[in-house]
């Protein structure tokens, strides 16, 4: 294994610098900071349960150097609500029920912000095109699609 | 304050959503220890050799342990629900591929995983049996000789044997189907297969455990906190105290993390090394931990000429992969339920569970039930038809009612068959007129209802704690995967106890703290927890008026609890414990005829009517509608329930149309999420879901579970609708566009190539 090069990023809003071998992922990087709502599942960039934001653009954590943050300004799930108060996108996901175990959820959350700010209100065929990179496998599509519109209508 | 048929947000919903809900894939501890697995690449051998050696020179390698090192510690280390027949670590002999043979563990995976790459073993390759009715035969032998567990009281009666690949056999016998048949007008008879496919939770299996001062502390992803206490226990010689089982949130389980899965294999680590180890599964890995029956069902039924079942007969074999798990107990427990949902006065039912060279399977939401209404409720569409009668008059006309007994004897109590078969016709508009499309576009109705029979006996034991300030906390070791059982239960409990729900604190599994519970499974904890939890929560009730009498308070007056403990005690101190356990009765069947006349506390009912659409150009289905009706009882939150039924449904859609693991000489070529397709955004059809009005009356509240009915009628109400819209059946799930194709081209006379 290779050793370690120092690398500096701002980190939900924090500069921070980390060292990290080559080899290590993104999600392994976040877990030193003690982030855990990203979360490696397939390890495959199918499932978008490791979804995070990298320069406002959304990354498969799994698939995403770590190393490749350096300089980049990275966001996950947990900035969301660092002022105390749930996002919209949140509030939304909670009335409509549209989770159940909860594990894919913040990736489905960060995609939702991600589709809210480029398409306002946002059709169905939006919403299922947006979220084909995201499964969730207790199924709670139907109530994913009703918290997106929800939180449409209220922000 | 009514608690009951409240709509509220899942406790932990906040903690959701932020993303800092608790997972055992998040805990680290210090100086943990990662342990990664050489798997066994060939389907059946005797281990000659396991050459460890590179792996142990490997940099950063902490230990390589094989199953003769586990076999130091533990002489008999094997371990199962029904069967003592899971090696830890493979010992002498490798039943399927990617069975663990060696554990390598560094303090960095990355290194372990590389390692465990650098190990190589060596075998003599035996024959292997991978298909259910072959094993049949005793020609390859998966395990020479049988080792029954008899944990459970309902699995006394299973004997080891040898020679033989069946773990079990359920044999049931009601009235004489054989003159039944002789004497029908019509007797038909079909096959039906289903195929192997797994729950694939996203958050893999993982377990951690913990060693410290003569015991040990596991952290893990499992359903069956007890169960896991008990087993590693056993494997040990220690009493139950030196284990403690912790259980935060699943990130999914759908049956997958019920009973031992990686705990017992940590937990040797752990005491081997003495050192924390942890063990996660990667998604592939998943595909080599435990998976679902595929089956082969022969079903056989006479008629008589008005239309009416007279016989059925079902020979049921079940494809239980290379150990047992719970495998007899889905065996035996769906075989109860065989015949479906009619009232038939001559039955018989031959089940057998199978061991192969795959694989492992055991209970995937539903225990079994899917696999058999998928063949019976397309016998029965296929027999309505060839009779010429309308599918759902034909159903009605056989259905079987309250009051009514089941194959088994068992007499039918609160079991809403007829309200969900009604519910589904008048959602689908069954005699209203229909598109039946054109040319190349055909369409189709299709319609299919089910039920299963819960475990039973079983036990669940719910401690409610009542705080000096009047909070209220309960301790249960139901674990909540997702399915919404911790708010669940705090209504139970604020609705006894008068207080709101969300002040409730639900206290997550812990074996040192939370009692006993037999599992989360089988829709088994809203019913038996949910009772336990209302009698301890009435326990408590009836403990603070004793506290408020002792306090000098006048009878009946309605003192607020913090009032209560203050006059007591004389400032805020003391609490007040109530607990209840709760264990329906239960009779065992039957040795000779398989007949019980108590063998459930209670039925699920559950059901669907598709419309679909059917490309014969390309044999492409396209759902149109998909319309879930279920019997729950009286639901404690109807929006959760609704969330359950519709997402066991989605799950079952994809067994029926995408979820297949691919073998090939035994190895699977699938094992991944590119290769293997579950049902994303773009596969959910437009959806209907209605909890049909009935009330368990022995349920707490009126209540019921629920977490599997959803997946009950999907599979065959499509392959009903598919023949309604082109006149092919489809006899084997999943149903892919290539199956319809093919079946449109035999009937078209055309048929295609083989592969």
């Amino acid at each position: 294994m290779t050793s370690a090069r120092t690398i500096n990023f701002t980190l939900n809003g924090q500069p921070v610098t980390a060292a990290i071998e080559p080899h290590r992922n993104l999600i392994e990087l976040l877990q030193r900071f003690d982030l855990f709502g990203a979360r490696e599942s397939c390890g495959q960039g199918l499932c978008g349960c490791c979804t995070v934001l990298v320069d406002d653009k959304a990354v498969s954590g799994c698939l995403y150097f770590a190393v490749w943050a350096d300089g980049k300004t990275i966001a996950t799930v947990e900035h969301l609500d660092a002022d105390g108060a749930l996002s919209n996108v949140q509030q939304a996901f909670i009335a409509a029920g549209a989770f159940q175990c909860g594990f894919c959820t913040p990736g489905f959350v960060l995609m939702a912000h991600q589709l809210l700010k480029e398409h306002p209100n946002p059709s169905d065929e939006d919403i299922r095109h947006h979220f084909s990179g995201n499964l969730c496998r207790c199924a709670a599509y139907p109530e994913i699609i009703d918290a997106v519109k929800r939180a449409a209508k209220a922000t | 304050m009514n608690q009951i048929a409240r709509d509220i947000p899942r406790l932990e919903a906040r903690s959701k959503v932020s993303g800092r809900a608790d997972y055992t894939h998040n805990l680290r501890l210090p100086g943990m220890l990662y342990g990664k697995l050489f798997r066994a690449t060939v389907p059946h051998g005797r281990i000659l050799s396991i050459d460890t050696q590179a792996a142990r020179a490997h940099p950063g390698v902490y230990r390589v342990i094989t199953g003769e090192d586990i076999k130091q510690l533990i002489p008999e280390p094997y371990y199962g629900p029904a069967f003592h027949d899971q090696p830890i670590l493979a010992l002498d002999k490798v039943r399927y591929v990617g069975e663990p043979v060696a554990a390598v563990l560094a303090s960095d995976p990355h290194v372990a995983e590389q390692a465990a790459q650098m190990i190589s073993a060596e075998y003599e390759e035996l024959p292997a049996v991978y298909d259910e009715v072959e094993a049949m035969a005793p020609k390859t032998l998966v395990h020479d000789v049988l080792r029954p567990a008899g944990t459970f009281a309902d699995l006394k009666h299973l004997q080891g044997r040898k020679g033989t690949n069946i773990a079990l056999d359920y044999h049931l016998r009601r009235g004489d189907a054989e003159k039944a048949f002789a004497g029908a007008a019509r007797v038909i008879a079909h096959t039906f297969k289903t195929q192997q496919c797994l729950h694939l939770p996203f958050e893999p299996h993982v377990a951690i455990a913990e060693p410290g001062d003569g015991r040990l502390t596991i952290h893990t992803s499992n359903q069956t906190p007890s169960f896991v206490r008990i087993e590693i226990a056993r494997l040990f010689g220690w009493p139950e105290n030196r284990v403690r089982v912790k259980v935060p949130y699943l990130g999914g389980g759908y049956g997958a993390k019920v009973y031992v899965k990686l705990e017992a294999l940590v937990a040797a680590l752990a005491i081997l090394v003495r050192r924390p180890v942890k063990v996660a599964l990667t998604m592939e890995e998943q595909f080599y931990m435990i998976t679902k029956h595929a089956t082969t069902f022969r079903i056989k039924s006479g008629v008589d000429t008005d239309g009416r079942i007279v016989a059925r007969a079902c020979e049921v074999f079940w494809n239980g992969g290379a150990y047992a798990d719970i495998g007899p107990r889905v065996t035996q427990k769906s075989g109860f339920t065989a015949a479906g949902p009619y009232d038939i006065d001559n039955v018989s039912i031959d089940s057998y569970a199978l061991y192969t060279n795959r694989t492992p399977a055991g209970a995937l939401r539903g225990f079994g039930v899917p696999q058999l209404v998928w063949a019976y409720e397309s016998h029965t569409d296929l027999i309505a038809r060839e009779l010429g009668i309308d599918p759902v008059e034909f159903r009605r006309k056989n259905l079987l009612r309250d009051g009514r007994p089941q194959a088994s004897g068992t007499v039918m109590q609160d079991a809403a068959i007829g309200e969900v078969l009604d519910a589904l016709v008048a959602r689908v508009g069954w005699s209203k007129p229909f598109d039946r499309g054109t040319g190349t576009l055909r369409r189709g109705r299709g319609i299919a209802i089910g039920f299963k029979a819960s475990i039973s006996p079983t036990t669940s034991v719910a401690i409610v704690n009542v705080s000096a300030d009047g909070s209220v906390y309960l301790y249960k070791s139901t674990v909540d995967m997702g399915q919404g059982s911790d708010t669940a239960f705090a209504q139970i409990v604020g609705e006894v106890l008068d207080v709101k729900a969300e002040d409730v604190r639900v206290v997550a599994p812990d074996t040192d703290v939370t009692p006993y519970d037999m599992g989360t499974l089988g829709s088994r904890s809203l019913f038996h927890m949910g009772n336990a939890v209302r009698l301890a929560a009435e326990d408590a009730r009836a403990k603070l008026r004793a506290l408020a009498t002792e306090a000098g308070l006048p009878e009946g007056t309605n003192y607020p609890p913090a009032e209560i403990f203050k006059k007591r005690y004389g400032m805020q101190a003391g609490n007040v414990v109530g607990t209840a356990s709760y264990v329906p009765s239960y009779k065992p069947p039957d040795a000779q005829t398989g007949m019980s006349d108590n063998v459930t506390p209670f039925w699920m009912v559950g059901g669907a009517a598709v419309e679909v659409e059917v490309d014969t150009e390309t044999g492409h289905v396209r759902i149109l509608r998909l319309i879930n009706a279920a019997d729950c009882g009286k639901p404690i939150n109807p929006g959760v329930a609704r969330t359950q039924l519709s997402g066991a449904a989605i799950m079952q859609l994809g067994f029926t149309l995408s979820e297949a693991m691919h073998l090939d000489g035994g190895q699977v070529t699938n094992a991944s999420l590119a290769d293997y397709k579950i049902p994303g955004i773009g596969d959910i059809p437009p959806m209907e879901n209605e909890l049909v009005a009935a009330e368990q009356h022995s349920g707490p509240f009126g209540a019921k579970g629920l977490g599997e009915s959803g997946t009950f009628g999907v599979s065959p109400a499509i392959a009903n609708a598919i023949h309604d819209a082109v006149g092919v059946r489809i006899t084997e799930l999943p149903i892919t566009a290539e199956a319809v194709l093919r079946a449109l081209r035999v009937k078209a006379g055309h048929p295609l190539e083989d592969e």
